[in-house]
Parts: structure tokens; C-alpha cells; sequence
């Protein structure tokens, strides 16, 4: 196995999606089973890879990155491949592999028109690459270019087959139809913050005493950056190319319209993976190598992140739309994620990763389920969905626990992100203000009981009461098999994170630990 | 001394030279039905120039001609290499689209090997002279080629827009290169940059640099420069307008590297503020302006305006760089930027030629649907339209990545301020490239609109095969790009 762990491993996972999308490129597109056999049998490998990742890592030294190689890549610009992972990105990485999965076996005999599975499946498959490829990449221009790659795969699915009612532009005076508005907003709002993200790093390489856009490199060289006059900026540009992914209120405003207008599974991946790369990135990049500034700014981004709790859970109570009401509860959950972080705490770190997991396994099932109701009511406004619990009684059960999840119920994965978030608030890094941090606890704290609000008056809107008239004499398939087998994996998550949340602190609280005494010395 | 001709160095000169006399020879004996023999003559002769550049690159010396006035170095060679192979992809565009004409092939190929002969000499070229007739043998077959649809209106416009502008910027540009010889008394730039080293503060000086620099944006079409380019782009025939946006662009930057590095490396205070705000203004107004077009090969002309700000960034952190790295930086970052952009263009305008006849229509939205008719068209255009927008991972993201890199390298307050305009313009930049994306994909295709598939023509698609292969490989291997722009950063930084 040596060669899996000199990098080998890690460069299969992240580049064997390309290598399916070059195969499936070359069938014609009449071959469908082949071309969507070729797209399973390649996420299935990948998630081997991943799984065996898992069992080589040596979760001794997880603040180490392992499985790793550097090579020379650009030599021009002193960019290297040097890939590998941690405590922190194995389970990110295990995500991002695992929902690809079950993505492409949920498109299996979903298609949404314009029928197209061989685009669709491309599409995924490069998402997949963008997304690994962030996980592993250890050095700022690699990151840089996988953070930037996930952008075009989505564009197109929202683009081609996101929703097509249409909609008003508000000040352009502009009906237009909702895939196109939400595909090049989600667009232009990632490449901007993203952009001015590129500067700040080429500010890192430049200022940094030994220049490298090497990420350990430059995380060693951690004091000196942060003393530097301009290290505030550089840190304001990386914030920005995060907040924006995460998203944090107010650069939010995509997120609502891209999830919404997505194709489900575009949606499912947007939320469980796609978002965590903005946080991801703090973690990774932004609070190791200007740790200082971090500090500084953490006062701010608690605040941010608390309104954003309070925002998006007051704004999905505001929702007829059923998917909008779930892609809002991602600005809340991502909230408490971010809330976490900015404690620069381990608990409030660790917190913010479990979360990220948790709310990739369970909002992505949320989204499962509002796309396969949408695929049976044609519909997914609130007001005419109703005792889905007598249509349709195993999506009705699944959505029913799901939302328990998604709310926080103790025992499910939910529960760690949220409780922990709040408990590294309670108690931020010394030095920060304790009065910020913890009203940004209790609004967090107020959030939570907003968020068990508005998920279970959604519940009681779709799942409960009698179907309303319309539905009368129609029949609808419960679940089948295709559903089942993307979901049951996530439902079997939702409860083994929930029970033993060390499957995923195991992993992450060395990594994290470690992460903390070096930026904060304790 | 050396006056004595250097034949070895002057190779691919000398081959150009007589592919073109064969060209127009050949031309008169041939009968009507076999003349497109001369496009198969002139591409055989291009590509045959390219093998003496391979070994004089090889051989790793300096040849320098004409008391210094005409040297082959690794600049001029990988100049020469740009240029030769922007030629040969162009003129595989061009086979098909002038065969459809049916006459004139001789003289269209001669004038257009003539116009890449001189290029290759404004490479070489380090003497005010040879530098400007360099240009001229550029600039003036393209005179001719531009109006080549001679029952065309617009094709007369362009060509008369362009003759006209043309000959205005080289008499400014001439007017500034007699002060400068009146000022310093040599023409070489090595003599120039010696005599002017007491000169910096000199109006007179300053007056000249600052008329050979609008010289010199007349050709690179930056703002406020630019007005003849989107109407001349438009009439030309397509093929020749993705000459004029590649390789007559590129010439220009070529004179502008040389004499600003080589002739005026003491007179940077000067010229870099000066293009400072030459690249601001020409970004912002190219890419403002390119939002509200219509029309493909407008987009695409407003387009290259917008690029040849992004490419003038580089050379406003010259003007405040001190140290030779950061000097070195910028210029390898022009010529890479210049080298992507090339290819990526030339791309874009193949897409354009081939879906024309698919769609028979110039305006944007006339490629709607084009994703279902002709999926490989449009996932190739996809490809360069996003690579022209700096998307990861093809080959653009480097371009810009290099242009940002040379922006942030002083760390001065004034360039990184150049490289936020310059995010801004990526970001606007993208919105009109993916117009163009949304259309082949996104939008239904036109009631009207004949689905039967126009086959593209394989030398056509050669050029498209070239290109991409490019924008891919360069994407994900950006070193091959860097390597020939690291190999020309000497000339900055000594």
C-alpha cells in the first residue's frame, strides 16, 4: 500500500472523476446504462479510495497531513502539487465522496428536463474533482483553482436544469426566468469574493519572510505574517472569498435563489458540500496563517454569524416555497458553523466541523426529499401540500425525522454542531469579548428554538392534517428503490454521528487541538 | 562591429520571405480550380519557418545583426514562435472561408505571409527603424485584407476606418521617434537608454515617449484608442479579424515591451503612470462597453480591448517597481498573458467562423440552442469563452493569474489598487463571456432555425484541435505558458 500513501491515493480520489467524465465524453449519448454505470462504478471506486484513505490515516499524529506528496507544478510561481490530509479534511473528504455517491444514485431515474444524463452526469462527476481536490490541496494556488472549479459544474445544472418559472429582476425592470437569474448570480457573487480571495493570497506569497504559496509553509511563518501592516487587508480578502461561500449574512443572497432554482441533486450538493468549502477555508487557511487578524475579526464574524442564525430562521418562518425554506435554513445552520469558528476555541472548531458534516448529511437529505415530493406534486408550495403522511408515508416518515434532525434533536447528528457551537461561544479563546460572544450565544440559543419552529410548523404544513382537495383520487408512489438507496446511507449517518459523534471528533479534536495551541498558543 | 548578415538567425525571415514570392508566383500558373495549392504552400512555409526557431532556441545563443539592431534572442524567438503559429492557425481558418470566395487566394495568402514576416522582424527588432518597418509590413497587407469583401459595405468601412486610423497613429508614432532621435542622437534602443539616462525630466523627452506610447495604443486598441476596432473587427473578413485581435495586437505589444524595457528603462516614471491609467481606462471601458453588445465579433472586439488592458497592468507595476525581480515579473507576465490570450482567441474566433455557418447570423442571439445542434461546437466555444474569462481550468486562469501576480509583487499602494480594478473587470468580464455560454446552453433554439448540421471543414478544425489542446493542457500545466514567459524576463530585469 505504499503507493496509496505516497499521495497516490489522494491523487486517485481527486482525479478519478476527470477520468470518468473523459470516458463518459467519449460514449455516444444514446448508451445511457453505460454512460451512467461508468459515472457509479467511478463515485463507487472513489469512495473506496476515500474509505481506505480513512483506514491508512494514523489518527496518532491527526494534526499531521498524511497520504500526501508535493511535487513540482509550477515552478515559474513557485506553486507545487503538494496535496494531503488531516484530522480536520478526512471527513470532509469523506463527505464530499460519499454525497457524490449517492447523488448519482439518486439521478438513476430522476431526470429533469431538459432530459440530458450524460451532461447531467459530467457535470457531477467534475463537482466531485473541484471538491476533493479543495479537501486535499495544501498549497494556496492548487486550492485556488479546485475552489474555483466547483463553480462552472454547478452553473450549468442551475443553468440548464434549475427551475424555469419565471421571475422579476427587482431595479432591472426584468422577467426572466429563474434558472438564468440564479445561475450567473451564483456566479458572480462566488467569483467575486473569490477573486479579491487570489489577491490576498498573493499577498501571503509576497510578504510571507521565505515566500510560498506552500499552506503548512506558510502557517509556519504565522507570527511574521500576522505583524505584518497590511495583514489585516490580506485577511479581509480571504474573508471575503469565504463569508461568501459559506454564506454569511449579508453576502447570502445567492444562496436562497441558486438552491432553490437548482436541479435537486444540484441542490443536495450545493448544501452538503459546496458551502463547506467557504468554511472549510477558514479553518484551513485563514485562522492558521493570520491567526492575529483572526482574533481581531472574530468579534465581528460572531455577530455576523448570529444574525445570520436569527435571519435565516426568521426568513424561512416566512417561506411558502418548500425548497426555499430549506435552502434559508442553511444560512442559519451555517451560522451556528460559523459562530463555532469564530470562538477559535477547540470546542467551538470541532463544533463548526461536526456541524459542517452533520448539516451536509441531513440538509442534503432535506433536499432529497423536496426534490422527490416536487417530482410527485409538481409542486412545492406549502399552502397546497398537505397529509403528505397519508400520500405518501415513508417520504413523510423520512422527512418527519429528518426535520428532527435538522432542528437539532439530541441523539441525532443535528444536535453536536449546534450544542457545541453554542458552548464555545459561552466560552471564546481569553482576550475576546466575552459580552459579543455571548449574546451571540444567546441569539444562537434563540435561534435554535426558532429553528425547531419553523421546521416543525413545515412539518405540520406538509406532513400533517388531511390532503388537501386537489390530491383527491390521485395515486403517488411512495418511495422506490433508487430513493432508498440514496437515502438510508444518510439516515444511517444522521443517527451513528448523532450517537457516537467520535466517528467524527475522533478524527478532527487532535487536528483541531493542535491547530489552536498553534495559532493562540493555548 | 557586426554588420556582417547572420543568415542562420535570419532563417525563418528568409523562408517567409520565399514562401511568399512562391505564393504569388505559384498563383498566376495555377488554374482557378487548384489555387487553394497557395494556402497549402503558405502554411507549408510557415510551419517550415518554425524549424530554424526551434534550433536557434536550442542552441541557446544571443545572434546580434546590424551593430545591435537586429537581435535573436530568447525573446525574439519565442515572439517568433507566437507569431508564426497565430499565423498558421489563421490561415487554416482561413482556407475554407476564402475558398468560398473564389478568387484573389495568391494574393490573400502573400499578404497575409507578408504581414507575419513582419512580425517576426518587429521580434527582432532593436533600433526605432527596423522596429517601425516591422510594424508597417504588419500593418499594411492588413490594410488590404480587411477590405477583402469588396461588394461589402462594411467591409469598405472597416478597411477605411482602419487605413485611416492606421496611418494617423504611425504618424504619431513617427513624430515621436524623430524627437527621441533629435534628443539622443541614436536610434538603437541600447543607445537611447544610455543617452537618456540625464533626460528623464526633459518635457521634450517626456512629449516623445508619451507619443510613441499612443502610437503604439492605436495598435494595441486601449482606450481611448480603441474607436476603430469594434467596426473594423465587424467588416473584416472573420479569419483576418482574428488576426488583427492576435497577431497585429501582439505586435503592438511587442514594439511597446521593447521600447518601453529597452529604449526608456530610465523614463519609467513616465510611462508607467501613464499606461497606469491607460490599463484602468481601457478595461473598465472595454468591458463596460462589451456588456451591451449584440453582436458576436463586436463582443469579441470589445472583448480584446478589454484584454489589452489587463495586459497593460504588468507594464504600470514597471513603472513603480524597484527592484529587478518585480521588473523581470511584470514583463514575463505581459508576454505570458499575451501568449494565452493568443490561442484562446483564435479559438473563440474558429467557434465563431464555424458557428456562423451553422447559424448564418453574427448575433448572439442566433447561437441559442447551439448546445443541442451542435454539442462538440459549443462545448469547444464554452471552453475558450471561459478561458478568455480567466475560469479555472483552462488555460486563462493563468494569464490573469500572472497579471495579478506582477500587480501584487511591489506591494505599492498604486498597483495593488490596479490589480482590485483589474478583479473587478475578471468579474464584469465573465458576465458577457457567459452570455455566450447561456445562450449555446441555456437558451431554446429559435422557432426558425434550421437544425440540419453544417459539417466544419477540416482545416477548420485542425485550428480548433490545436487550440484546445492548448487551453486544456496550458490549464492544467501552466508551466509550458510560464516557461516562455520566464525565458523573455531578462530583458527586464538584465
Amino acid at each position: 500500500m505504499e503507493w496509496f500513501d505516497n499521495g497516490w491515493g489522494l491523487t486517485l480520489i481527486t482525479f478519478l472523476p476527470l477520468v470518468g467524465v473523459v470516458l463518459i465524453g467519449l460514449m455516444p449519448q444514446s448508451q445511457e446504462e453505460k454512460i451512467k454505470k461508468t459515472a457509479l462504478g467511478t463515485s463507487i471506486i472513489v469512495l473506496g479510495l476515500s474509505i481506505l484513505a480513512a483506514f491508512r490515516f494514523d489518527y496518532g499524529p491527526a494534526a499531521e497531513f498524511q497520504l500526501g506528496t508535493s511535487l513540482s507544478w509550477i515552478p515559474a510561481i513557485g506553486s507545487n502539487y503538494h496535496i494531503g490530509i488531516d484530522g480536520i479534511s478526512l471527513p470532509m473528504l469523506i463527505l464530499s465522496a460519499f454525497v457524490s455517491l449517492l447523488a448519482i444514485i439518486y439521478s438513476w431515474n430522476h431526470w429533469e428536463e431538459p432530459r440530458n444524463p450524460k451532461a447531467f452526469l459530467i457535470l457531477i462527476l467534475l463537482l466531485e474533482m473541484g471538491m476533493n481536490g479543495t479537501f486535499v490541496a495544501l498549497d494556496l494556488v492548487l486550492f485556488f483553482i479546485f475552489f474555483e472549479l466547483v463553480l462552472l459544474p454547478m452553473y450549468f445544472m442551475i443553468g440548464i436544469w434549475g427551475d424555469k418559472t419565471p421571475r422579476t429582476v427587482a431595479g432591472f425592470n426584468l422577467t426572466i426566468e429563474t434558472r438564468l437569474y440564479a445561475s450567473i448570480k451564483f456566479f458572480i457573487f462566488t467569483l467575486f469574493g473569490s477573486a479579491f480571495m487570489l489577491l490576498s493570497f498573493l499577498a501571503l506569497y509576497f510578504n510571507a519572510p521565505e515566500q510560498t504559496f506552500d499552506i503548512p509553509g506558510l502557517i509556519a511563518q504565522a507570527p511574521a505574517l500576522s505583524a505584518l501592516p497590511v495583514a489585516g487587508l490580506i485577511f479581509a480578502g480571504m474573508f471575503l472569498g469565504f463569508a461568501v461561500k459559506v454564506p454569511m449574512w449579508p453576502l447570502h443572497t445567492w444562496l436562497p435563489d441558486a438552491h432553490t432554482a437548482a436541479p435537486t441533486v444540484g441542490s443536495v450538493l450545493l448544501a452538503a458540500i459546496l458551502l463547506k468549502l467557504g468554511s472549510y477555508g477558514f479553518i484551513r487557511i485563514a485562522i492558521p496563517i493570520l491567526p492575529e487578524q483572526a482574533k481581531q475579526w472574530a468579534p465581528a464574524i460572531a455577530i455576523l454569524a448570529a444574525i445570520g442564525i436569527i435571519y435565516g430562521s426568521l426568513a424561512c418562518l416566512a417561506q411558502t416555497d418548500m425548497k426555499r425554506l430549506i435552502a434559508f435554513s442553511s444560512v442559519g445552520h451555517m451560522g451556528f458553523v460559523m459562530l463555532g469558528i469564530a470562538s477559535l476555541t477547540e470546542v467551538g472548531i470541532n463544533a463548526a466541523i461536526i456541524g459542517m458534516v452533520a448539516h451536509g448529511v441531513i440538509t442534503g437529505m432535506l433536499f432529497f426529499l423536496a426534490g422527490s415530493m416536487h417530482h410527485r406534486y409538481h409542486t412545492r408550495d406549502m399552502l397546497r401540500l398537505g397529509g403528505n403522511m397519508k400520500l405518501m408515508p415513508k417520504i413523510g416518515g423520512i422527512l418527519a425525522f429528518t426535520a428532527m434532525a435538522s432542528l437539532g434533536l439530541p441523539g441525532l447528528a443535528g444536535f453536536w454542531g449546534e450544542f457545541a457551537a453554542l458552548l464555545g461561544a459561552y466560552n471564546p479563546l481569553p482576550g475576546l469579548d466575552l459580552g459579543i460572544f455571548r449574546g451571540a450565544m444567546v441569539a444562537g440559543a434563540i435561534g435554535t428554538v426558532l429553528t425547531a419552529g419553523y421546521m416543525l410548523w413545515m412539518l405540520q404544513k406538509v406532513n400533517l392534517g388531511e390532503p388537501a382537495a386537489e390530491w383527491e383520487g390521485h395515486e403517488f408512489a411512495d418511495m422506490d428503490k433508487y430513493e432508498l438507496m440514496a437515502w438510508a446511507p444518510l439516515l444511517v449517518a444522521t443517527v451513528a454521528i448523532g450517537v457516537f459523534p467520535n466517528l467524527i471528533f475522533g478524527a478532527t479534536s487532535d487536528a483541531v487541538a493542535s491547530l489552536v495551541q498553534t495559532a493562540f498558543g493555548g | 562591429m557586426g554588420f556582417a548578415i547572420d543568415y542562420w538567425a535570419l532563417a525563418p525571415e528568409i523562408i517567409l520571405a520565399v514562401t511568399l514570392m512562391t505564393v504569388l508566383t505559384a498563383e498566376i500558373f495555377l488554374p482557378r480550380s487548384l489555387r487553394y495549392i497557395t494556402a497549402i504552400i503558405a502554411v507549408m512555409g510557415t510551419i517550415m519557418a518554425m524549424i530554424p526557431l526551434v534550433v536557434l532556441g536550442l542552441s541557446g545563443q544571443t545572434h546580434s545583426m546590424f551593430d545591435g539592431s537586429f537581435v535573436v534572442d530568447d525573446f525574439a524567438l519565442v515572439m517568433k514562435g507566437l507569431f508564426l503559429a497565430a499565423g498558421i492557425i489563421v490561415m487554416l481558418m482561413s482556407i475554407a472561408y476564402i475558398e468560398a470566395d473564389r478568387f484573389y487566394q495568391g494574393e490573400y495568402y502573400f499578404l497575409m505571409v507578408s504581414s507575419i514576416l513582419g512580425s517576426l522582424v518587429m521580434a527582432s527588432a532593436r533600433d526605432m527603424i527596423i522596429l517601425f518597418i516591422g510594424l508597417e509590413l504588419v500593418t499594411g497587407p492588413l490594410f488590404l485584407l480587411t477590405g477583402w469583401r469588396k461588394g461589402d459595405r462594411k467591409s469598405n468601412e472597416a478597411a477605411l476606418k482602419f487605413f485611416l486610423l492606421g496611418v494617423l497613429s504611425t504618424a504619431i508614432l513617427l513624430y515621436g521617434m524623430s524627437f527621441i532621435y533629435g534628443l539622443t542622437g541614436s536610434l538603437t534602443f541600447a543607445g537611447i537608454a544610455d543617452a537618456s539616462a540625464g533626460l528623464a525630466d526633459a518635457s521634450a523627452f517626456i512629449m516623445a515617449i508619451l507619443f510613441i506610447m499612443v502610437g503604439f495604443a492605436f495598435k494595441i486598441s486601449a482606450v481611448p484608442f480603441h474607436f476603430w476596432a469594434p467596426d473594423t473587427y465587424e467588416g473584416a473578413p472573420t479569419p483576418i479579424t482574428a488576426y488583427l485581435s492576435v497577431s497585429s495586437k501582439t505586435a503592438g505589444f511587442v514594439g511597446m515591451l521593447v521600447v518601453t524595457y529597452l529604449a526608456f528603462p530610465h523614463a519609467a516614471s513616465t510611462w508607467g503612470p501613464a499606461l497606469w491609467i491607460l490599463a484602468a481606462l481601457t478595461m473598465t471601458v472595454g468591458n463596460l462597453t462589451a456588456l451591451r453588445q449584440t453582436h458576436i465579433v463586436r463582443l469579441l472586439a470589445y472583448s480584446s480591448v478589454a484584454q489589452a488592458g489587463f495586459m497593460l497592468v504588468p507594464f504600470a507595476v514597471a513603472g513603480v517597481s524597484n527592484s529587478d525581480r518585480a521588473l523581470g515579473d511584470a514583463f514575463a507576465a505581459t508576454v505570458t498573458y499575451v501568449a494565452v490570450y493568443a490561442f484562446t482567441n483564435l479559438g473563440a474566433f474558429g467557434i465563431v467562423i464555424a458557428a456562423a455557418n451553422q447559424t448564418k447570423s453574427g448575433l448572439i442571439e442566433r447561437w441559442a440552442g447551439l448546445g443541442t445542434t451542435s454539442p462538440g461546437l459549443a462545448t469547444l466555444g464554452t471552453i475558450f469563452f471561459l478561458s478568455l474569462a480567466g475560469i479555472p481550468p483552462f488555460a486563462g486562469w493563468f494569464a490573469k493569474f500572472v497579471m495579478f501576480r506582477s500587480a501584487m509583487g511591489p506591494g505599492n499602494a498604486w498597483t495593488v489598487a490596479l490589480a482590485a480594478i483589474a478583479v473587478l473587470n475578471a468579474v464584469i468580464g465573465f458576465y458577457y463571456y457567459a452570455r455566450v455560454v447561456k445562450a449555446m446552453w441555456f437558451d431554446p433554439l429559435p422557432d426558425n432555425m434550421d437544425t440540419e448540421v453544417v459539417p466544419v471543414d477540416p482545416a477548420l478544425q485542425l485550428s480548433l484541435v490545436l487550440t484546445v489542446a492548448f487551453v486544456i493542457f496550458a490549464g492544467f500545466f501552466p508551466q509550458i505558458s510560464a516557461f516562455f514567459g520566464e525565458a523573455t524576463r531578462y530583458i527586464a530585469s538584465g
